[in-house]
């Protein structure tokens, strides 16, 4: 579980959706029965959270409990109990750095330290110039093709000292890389190419 | 080997197109408004007699839990709900359904639906599969502008619609009725059962939830017929299976093979053997980070299904398969799985909460050999006062991983206290 919401210097007072925002968020609303909108809440508090820049301000979550008639203490549980939901800002490109057990077996460890060491920053900080954050994540649920990252919305997999080194030099430039493999594998298929459906199989279409 | 023409995952690794033209070419959608005029009864039927289990890690008969669902209105409705919540350590199998096959779980779900008597149905997903949301809603989408999903679907005159809700980061939204309360928009605390979520589910409805492999394979079984599935793999264990293969192997890599395919076979042949050879093999937990990590002799002949590992005291469990060479510091890698329990305990009972960080602290000074021989003991029975007495099975997933260690690797333990003791003589000798 997360910490319990404190109050940052920067604390917006105000929050409100932008018109787009606005529209999503009743297409969304409109997805559970009348009566149960509060089941919005996760994904409202998303797409509030996106607004902000990558973190959740109070005046967010008061803003959504709002929208959707909850008691703010119910929408503090809710942003509180989820990793995903960033209680302070975080850096332009937030690296979430899976250190479980698979990824750990395939070399976490130096990815964490080529973060920490290139970045000049410990896991849970954000660098001054508040371009990067880097946090330590549980399972990503891409074991196969570990070690993983996640910048952001997008996972990349397949991980070395050299490679998380590139990543970040790219991230540094604002040109991030294509997402997934970082050594030009094909998905979940084993290095070298799939030994299995390999194009012989009824219904490939090439 | 399981035969290409018998894999039902035929984008598994995303050479295709996912879109609804490259998946009808695979075979998706054929025929379904033809599987849904059967009707509820032969749907149901089918899947039992498919023998069926459950692909998210209890391995419950699918067909049996179906047919708990009310077959009578009594003014409530009934929901399908599908766990896309994949966060189980070393499991990695639903995310390529997601992101490669989405029009597999697209059909299953409204078939499923037809079966259960549900008219609308959500899938739960984890949020940080992203893109993978991304693919499942454009493949949702497409389905409703072709008339395959909404009003009449397929044609059919069954009315059904399916959402897509996207969570924020808790593994225990996997556990069943942790979800539903997620979904309700609350925390993810788990309920109690009884009530079953069959009887009062999602918005105190009757739900059935069910894992994405187990509603995506559903079309495949009604179109080829129950014989044909039953007949992969030994009796009670049928099926083909989405094996995920991660850690010290040369090559890991997600595959669909049959059930019951010995483990070593599977690795061999599938992920290029263990790194340094079968005989550099040191453990492996063959069902994800919950079931016990086994040791080699066993994984020379074990077989990959529910019962056969059940016997040896594991389990499939989501069939992701954890391989550690002989480089591995075991007591760390276990440790580190303590850890990821106590990240994701929800707080809610107390052996639990109090239960994984206790045990994670204490796994930690057996890295280093920190501890007394007589705690190995006491952590035994820590893990014994946590399994079963608890909500949910969270705690019995913090608990026996630790057991097989202890089980299976205490000679190791007990080697680093031995060597710590030896490396501090003036504090032994007190």
């Amino acid at each position: 579980m997360s910490a319990a919401p404190t109050a940052p210097a920067k604390e917006p007072t105000t929050f409100a959706f932008s018109q787009d925002y606005l529209r999503r968020a009743e297409q969304i609303i409109a997805k559970y029965p009348p009566g149960r909108q509060a089941s919005a809440v996760l994904p409202l508090l998303d797409l509030a959270q996106r607004q902000c820049g990558n973190w959740l301000p109070r005046a967010a979550m008061d803003y959504v409990a709002g929208i959707l008639g909850m008691a703010p203490i119910r929408v503090y549980e809710v942003a509180t109990f989820y990793s995903m939901f960033n209680l302070q800002p975080v850096g332009k490109w937030f690296l979430q750095i899976c250190g479980t057990t698979p990824c750990w077996l395939r070399g976490s460890d130096d990815v964490i330290r080529t973060c920490e060491s290139k970045l000049g920053i410990k896991m849970g900080e954000t660098t001054a110039d508040g371009k990067f954050t880097l946090k330590e994540v549980e399972c990503l649920g891409a074991c196969v093709n570990a070690p993983v990252v996640q910048v952001n919305d997008d996972f990349y997999e397949d991980l070395d000292a050299a490679s998380m080194a590139r990543l970040i030099d790219a991230l540094a430039a604002d040109q991030p890389p294509p997402k997934g493999s970082m050594t030009g594998r094909q998905n979940a298929a084993p290095v070298g190419g799939p030994q299995t459906l390999d194009g012989r199989a009824p219904g490939g279409d090439d | 080997m399981l035969r290409d023409q018998d894999r039902i995952f035929t984008n598994l690794y995303g050479i295709h197109d996912w879109k609804l033209a490259g998946a009808r070419k695979r075979g998706d959608w054929d025929g379904t408004k033809e599987l849904i005029l059967k009707g509820r009864d032969w749907i149901v039927t089918q899947v039992k007699d498919s023998g069926l289990r459950g692909r998210g890690g209890a391995g419950f008969p699918t067909g049996m839990k179906w047919s708990f669902m009310p077959k009578t209105f009594d003014g409530r409705p009934s929901y399908l709900v599908i766990n896309a919540d994949e966060s189980e350590p070393g499991t990695c199998k639903d995310r390529d359904i997601l992101r490669w096959d989405p029009h597999k779980l697209v059909e299953g779900a409204l078939l499923a639906g037809v079966g259960m008597g549900c008219h609308a149905g959500y899938i739960y997903i984890r949020g940080e599969f992203y893109n993978e949301a991304s693919h499942i809603q454009q493949a949702i989408d497409e389905a409703y502008a072709a008339g395959l999903l909404g009003k009449n679907a397929c044609g059919a005159g069954w009315d059904f619609d399916l959402y897509l809700h996207r969570g924020a980061g808790a593994y225990i939204c996997g556990e069943e009725t942790a979800l539903l309360e997620s979904l309700e928009g609350k925390k993810g605390q788990p309920r109690l059962k009884p009530p079953f979520p069959a009887a009062v589910g999602l918005y105190g409805c009757p739900t059935t939830v069910n894992n994405v492999e187990t509603i995506a394979v559903v079309p495949t079984i009604l179109r080829r017929g129950a014989p044909w599935f039953a007949s992969i793999g030994r009796p009670k264990n049928s099926g083909t299976k989405l094996f995920c293969i991660s850690g010290h192997v040369e090559r890991p890599c997600n595959v669909e093979e049959s059930m019951s395919i010995p483990l070593k076979e599977l690795i061999e042949r599938h992920a290029g053997g263990v790194r340094g050879g079968w005989d550099n093999l040191l453990g492996i937990i063959p069902g994800g980070s919950s079931v016990p990590v086994l040791p080699r002799s066993i994984c020379d002949t074990v077989l990959m299904d529910f019962d056969a590992l059940r016997e040896v005291r594991s389990g499939l469990g989501t069939a992701a398969v954890i391989v550690m060479d002989k480089s591995t510091d075991i007591v760390k890698a276990i440790s580190r799985l303590s850890k990821f329990y106590m990240h994701e305990s929800c707080g809610q009972c107390t052996p639990c909460r109090e239960g994984t960080g206790w045990m994670w602290r204490v796994m930690e000074r057996m890295v280093k050999g920190q501890a007394d021989l007589e705690e190995i003991d006491v952590l035994e029975e820590v893990t014994r006062q946590v399994e079963g007495h608890t909500i949910c099975a969270l705690g019995d997933a913090a608990a026996w991983p630790i057991q097989g260690l202890i089980r299976h690797f205490r000679p190791e333990l007990e080697k680093r206290i031995a060597a710590y003791k030896a490396s501090r003589p003036r504090q032994a000798a007190e």
